[in-house]
């Protein structure tokens, strides 16, 4: 059931889009106009997701929607200068780098790109223009809009956000880089879409940065329908380093054909509400699907990790990781589940969650979960809360090291089981870089993501390691 | 144990299920359907004192508020509350001093369930106290107890005599508007057994109670209250089987356990109920609230359980662990087969400083059955130094059932471990072979492959006990494998 | 006692076993050798009924029925022992428990009386000793965090008590150590009667120094492609198995 402030906040949006309609829908094609439909009266129906609704009990929008946002529904910045704001900084990392500014394609030359080798990458509202079929083909067939409150409302506002479509047998060798970046005066309220296809035998690394340039209120409700296609490959990348005033919902999904491999990896350093909805549909027999991330969160903030991974058919392998650091009065929340369908013989399902907790002020809820309806299975499943090891802290000091730069040590150990999954080396060494820097206190928003900003006002974010 | 467990593997024969009878003793029971009336009936008939009926019309005005929980993996047809027959008696005088004076009837059907009550008391040193249908209607060793001060009676005997008892520790534990099973029973339970243990004693014997539902249509609600005082010792057996009958049956019982400063309680159950047919047909619904809690410091109290029988099963024996270096412990066998659908689990609360727990589940579903495992931990702010180790494993033994894992892990404070770990697999084609290659059959290698996997949790149950669930585990695979 | 003509099987649609003959008499111990993934444990697991591998063509006749119809208990319960190149492990089974009903299944089903607990300990007592277990093997889990030498022990222990007709012993000798391994073929040769027959598989001469084998079969891809004496293992120590690859 919506609370007042939540019914509130709905009762404007539906408002909001009546009034704005014409302009929401101007670049769509029909079908997703259809399909935009569809999701409205879904989130007329279900509205914001409530605490009474298991997924959500422990993360509550309420406190979010109290704000008056701003909407954006033509794109503002699309010849801004982008590299006025902010320059790439993983040197060795050569992308191909797209930008979002306040959920809008920013580009200098053309919205939509087509590479020699057929790939087509850019603006979601061009491709809808351009390659009308090759959206509808595609478009809202993964993500669940009856199930998920937050893609719903996605579905009934989308415009624009990435569109990649790397063609059968054609790999992408350079990772594309999406950067959404956050720059408002106001409290804004952004939905950008994306859609990525690997089509048959391709594969695609995707490195997606969530930055926020200000620290005005921002609201972001992404949702990313990702498909792997037949023996595709996709390396998935999710880097988020936002302000404290920021929320994140990111609605992600995964739809695997047969022998297709998907991994992907969230790393949560900042961000002052984050809920990232993970929704893998193993389709097809033979597939992988492995996906890892890690958070680091301290003061008060957020982070949400749900994931479900719906094994369909024989012979699939999946995997979870997740490991968090929690400091101050930050809270987590895991909670995954394995399903495993009648038919999906010979499954083999993991997951694994592990925290570490620093205060008695932060929290951890943990619900690793599996519904197995298969007999020639191996599942397993495992969840922690505890401190770093004494054991393995005294044989450190035991060799001369101080506590401080033995519990370093240890919880950059810990943390670095999942940083060693990211199968880039730049972005690897990258990502333990900023790991390190911010569990030693030194990074700051400005100082992060694959980015460099201008602002001049950094501020730190510090894991407190006295109170270890 | 290897000898008895050798002789029960050899016993185990036949599919049907054994205990398919019913005794016919006339009942005297409350019409049909539920109103403050029925539970005035009740409270009327069993000569309660006021502040019992005010307790039962407070939950029973609770109770018309709710709605049934519907979050268990559990699906079944909706029951008609009013369809069921709250009180049933038997005839004859409701207690007795010896043995002589119990209906003969019931003391065979007790002979036909092979539970020896005569030979217990020379042979087990077990004080029996046995309810049929609600009431309790025998009671042993009473003389022997009653010598250290141990109270161990049926709850409407404990009414009559411990009021102040009654009336200071029940709904403590688990307060009428715990939950819509919990306030129904609280307004319409029938009997159950108190169990009383003075300070500092060791009660000398397994105080141990059979519970059989009897009569059609008869909701049975019984209530456990053990109160174990500071520095005592008790270990209570709680077991039952039911005769085959065409309806579903309800069953929604209380057990609350309160275990004072160095207390220990060790709480055994091995549930049998009829299941319901192959196809699914009849058994029984068990909706049961358990939870103790460790009140005092380095108190403990330990849960031990295998559940076979029953249709639907929603069943989570809990702990608050309160006291400072109390302990908690949760053992479980969950067996489903054919169409049983069981949704079962452990919550432990930690509360106090230095709390420890353990749980170790085993589902094993065979059939078209469900089998969940649902567990919460918690430790809170002040919990500092809690420890829980929680280990969860199901095999499958079919390619037609499910077996689902749903922890709950929530730590709020930073010097907690909790740990839990879960496996999910198939029967090993390798162990099943290797039986096999050594003279086993299908149905046997099966038997023993499970009794070994059940094995850590069988090992807590009381001797007495051990036997009797090792049968069942066998009794209740039978014809799983095609 | 057994007679195995033309036999192939195969598992998962490949086939392992390509048109194998084997003769085993009464009295008689055969050993056979060959290379890693010849087919020796596939022979073993076809003789003893193991349903992964599908038996695609031939016969094998055992005390004169068709072996190949007997489920696999059947199999063990008319005397037919394999000891299994690596024993699974059975957590929460001890071993007494398991022998004992493995033992009273096959009485059952020759129509015996049941063996009584204390006859049953009495007789594990004695063929502990064959075996130089010490007695807490036996309250240990079958297998259950078993060295290699104390299961390939268990195993030779559990076909004593068992006193099978024909044993099929699959690298009964592999990871053992010489004290290990002259327990286990005195235990071998203990057992060894006028009445019951023995086919080790080895893929070394070293067992052989100790049971002493009437004949000597090669296994190569999935066929006996030479039969010999006692020597044969010799000389096929010395010379490898290429020799006898090429000689085909
Ligand atoms: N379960 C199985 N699935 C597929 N191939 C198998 C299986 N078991 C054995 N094989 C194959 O059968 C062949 C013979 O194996 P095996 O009988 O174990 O050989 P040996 O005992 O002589 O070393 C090998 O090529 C092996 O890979
Ligand atoms: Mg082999």
């Amino acid at each position: 059931m919506d609370n007042i402030q939540t019914t509130l906040a709905k009762d404007k949006l539906l408002a909001l889009f009546a009034r704005e309609e014409e302009a929401i829908t101007a670049f769509s094609t029909p079908l997703v106009n259809r399909i935009r439909q569809h999701a409205l009266s879904r989130f007329r129906q279900n509205g914001f997701p409530a605490t009474s609704k298991e997924s959500w009990r422990f993360t509550d929008l309420t406190p979010l929607l109290n704000t008056e946002f701003t909407f954006d529904f033509s794109n503002q910045s699309r010849s801004m200068d982008i590299e006025k704001i902010f320059t790439c900084d993983v040197y060795d990392l050569d992308t191909f780098s797209i930008t979002l500014l306040n959920g809008w394609f920013v580009y200098k030359n053309a919205p939509l790109t087509k590479l020699d080798n057929g790939t087509i990458i850019g603006s979601l509202a061009k491709a809808m223009e351009l390659y009308p079929e090759l959206v509808d083909q595609y478009f809202g067939k993964t993500a669940k809009t009856e199930e998920h409150e937050m893609a719903a409302l996605n579905g009934a506002f989308v415009q624009d956000g990435l569109f990649i479509h790397v063609p059968d047998g054609v790999c992408m060798e350079k990772p594309v880089q999406l950067i959404n970046i956050v720059d408002a005066q106001q409290p804004v309220f952004l939905q950008p879409r994306h859609l990525i296809i690997a089509g048959k035998n391709a594969c695609l690394t995707l490195v997606h940065c969530d930055h926020s340039l200000t620290h005005n209120v921002s609201f972001t409700n992404t949702v990313a329908e990702i498909f792997a296609e037949e023996n595709a490959v996709i390396d998935h990348y999710k880097i988020q380093n936002k302000g404290r005033n920021s929320a994140l919902v990111t609605n992600t999904y995964f739809h695997q054909k047969r022998s297709s491999k998907v991994t992907s990896n969230i790393i949560t350093l900042n961000g002052g509400f984050t809920k990232n909805i993970v929704d893998v549909t193993l389709a097809e027999p033979d597939t992988i699907s492995e996906h890892y991330g890690l958070y680091l969160a301290d003061s008060n903030q957020h982070v949400d990790n749900q994931l479900y991974i719906d094994h369909l058919a024989q012979n699939c392998h999946s995997n979870q990781l997740f490991k968090g650091i929690l400091d101050d009065e930050a809270k987590a929340v895991f909670s995954g589940k394995v399903m495993v369908r009648p038919q999906a013989q010979k499954t083999r399902a993991y997951q694994n969650n592990r925290n570490i907790l620093l205060t008695d002020d932060a929290k951890v809820n943990t619900q690793p979960h599996l519904e197995i309806y298969a007999d020639d299975v191996k599942c397993s499943h495992g969840a922690t809360v505890g401190q770093l090891d004494p054991e393995a802290m005294f044989y450190l000091r035991s060799r001369g090291l101080c506590e401080r730069t033995a519990r370093q040590m240890m919880m950059i150990a810990f943390a670095s089981e999942v940083v060693q999954k990211i199968s880039i080396e730049p972005l690897r060494d990258r990502i333990h870089d900023l790991v390190e820097k911010r569990l030693k206190g030194e990074l700051s928003i400005c100082d992060q993501c694959v980015l460099h900003c201008n602002s001049k006002e950094p501020t730190t974010f510090n894991i407190d390691l006295s109170k270890l | 144990m290897e000898n008895n467990s050798d002789k029960i593997l050899e016993e185990v024969t036949g599919s049907d299920y054994k205990y398919g009878f019913y005794t016919d003793i006339e009942m005297d029971q409350a019409p049909k359907g539920l109103s403050e009336d029925t539970v005035r009936f009740i409270s009327a008939k069993k000569n309660e004192p006021e502040f019992m009926l005010e307790f039962r019309l407070k939950a029973f005005r609770h109770w018309q508020t709710l709605g049934e929980p519907d979050w268990a993996h559990v699906n079944y047809p909706p029951i008609d509350y009013q369809d069921i027959i709250y009180y049933s008696a038997p005839k004859k005088k409701a207690t007795y001093e010896s043995m002589d004076e119990v209906d003969p009837e019931l003391l065979e059907t007790f002979e036909k369930l092979g539970i020896p009550l005569e030979e217990q008391k020379m042979l087990a040193g077990v004080a029996v106290d046995a309810v049929m249908d609600s009431v309790s209607v025998g009671s042993t060793f009473k003389k022997t107890l009653a010598e250290q001060g141990i109270i161990f009676c049926s709850f409407s005997e404990a009414l009559q005599k411990h009021p102040e008892l009654i009336k200071k520790y029940m709904g403590t534990v688990v307060p009428y508007t715990d939950n819509f099973f919990a306030a129904l029973n609280s307004a319409v339970f029938s009997d159950g057994s108190f169990a009383y243990i003075p300070k500092g004693v060791k009660c000398p014997l397994e105080l141990s109670t059979y519970f059989r539902i009897n009569a059609a249509n008869t909701g049975q609600f019984e209530r456990t209250l053990i109160v174990a005082e500071e520095g005592s010792y008790v270990s209570y057996m709680e077991g039952c089987t039911a005769p085959i009958r065409d309806e579903n049956q309800l069953h929604a019982a209380i057990v609350e356990i309160i275990a004072h400063k160095d207390a220990e309680v060790k709480y055994s159950t091995v549930q049998n109920w009829w299941p319901g047919d192959k196809e699914g047909k009849g058994g029984v619904y068990n909706f049961v609230t358990k939870r103790g809690i460790c009140e005092g410091d380095r108190s403990k109290i330990s849960w031990t359980q295998v559940e076979t029988g029953s249709a639907i099963t929603w069943k989570y024996p809990s702990l608050v662990l309160k006291g400072d270096y109390s302990s908690g412990e949760f053992y479980s066998v969950a067996v489903t087969n054919n169409y049983q659908q069981a949704d079962t689990g452990t919550k432990m609360i930690h509360l106090g400083r230095n709390t420890k727990s353990t749980i170790i589940s085993k589902g094993i579903s065979a059939g078209h059955s469900n089998n969940s495992y649902r567990g919460l931990v918690k430790a809170t702010r002040r919990a500092e130094n809690a420890r829980n180790f929680s280990q969860c494993d199901s095999l499958l033994l079919g390619d037609q059932c499910g077996a689902h894992t749903f922890p709950y892990l929530d730590v709020g404070n930073r010097s907690t471990i909790v740990e839990h770990e879960a496996t999910t697999s198939k029967i090993s084609e390798d162990q099943l072979f290797y039986c096999l290659q050594r003279g086993i059959d299908m149905e046997g290698a099966i038997g023993l492959i499970v009794n070994g996997y059940a094995k850590e949790v069988l090992s807590k149950l009381p001797m007495e006990f051990a036997v009797e669930a090792q049968k069942l585990l066998s009794i209740s695979l039978e014809g799983s494998v095609g | 006692m057994l007679s195995i003509k033309n036999l192939s099987a195969a598992i998962n649609g490949k086939t392992i076993l390509k048109g194998l003959n084997l003769e085993v008499k009464e009295g008689e111990v055969h050993a056979i050798m060959g290379p890693n993934g010849s087919g020796k444990s596939t022979l073993a697991s076809v003789i003893a009924g193991r349903e992964t591998f599908e038996v695609t063509e031939g016969e094998v006749t055992y005390l004169g029925s068709n072996l190949l119809d007997m489920p696999a208990e059947t199999r063990a319960r008319e005397g037919i022992f394999m000891g299994f190149q690596y024993p699974v492990e059975i957590p929460g089974v001890s071993i007494a428990n398991f022998m004992r009903t493995a033992i009273n299944e096959k009485r059952k089903y020759l129509g015996l009386e049941p063996m009584t607990g204390a006859e049953f300990l009495k007789l594990m007592e004695e063929k502990k000793k064959m075996v130089d277990i010490q007695s807490k093997l036996t309250n240990r889990s079958v297998n259950e965090g078993f060295s290699g030498g104390e299961k390939k022990k268990n195993e030779i222990f559990q076909m004593a008590l068992l006193e099978p007709k024909l044993s099929i012993l699959d690298e009964t000798d592999s990871g053992l150590d010489i004290d290990a391994l002259k327990v286990v073929a005195n235990g071998i040769n203990l057992l060894r009667r006028k009445d019951n027959a023995t086919v080790v598989i080895t893929h070394y001469q070293r067992l052989l120094d100790f049971i002493i084998p009437d004949f000597v079969h090669v296994l190569f891809d999935g066929r006996i492609i030479r039969s010999g004496g006692k020597e044969l293992a010799i000389e096929l120590e010395e010379k490898g198995y290429d020799w006898v690859k090429k000689e085909k």
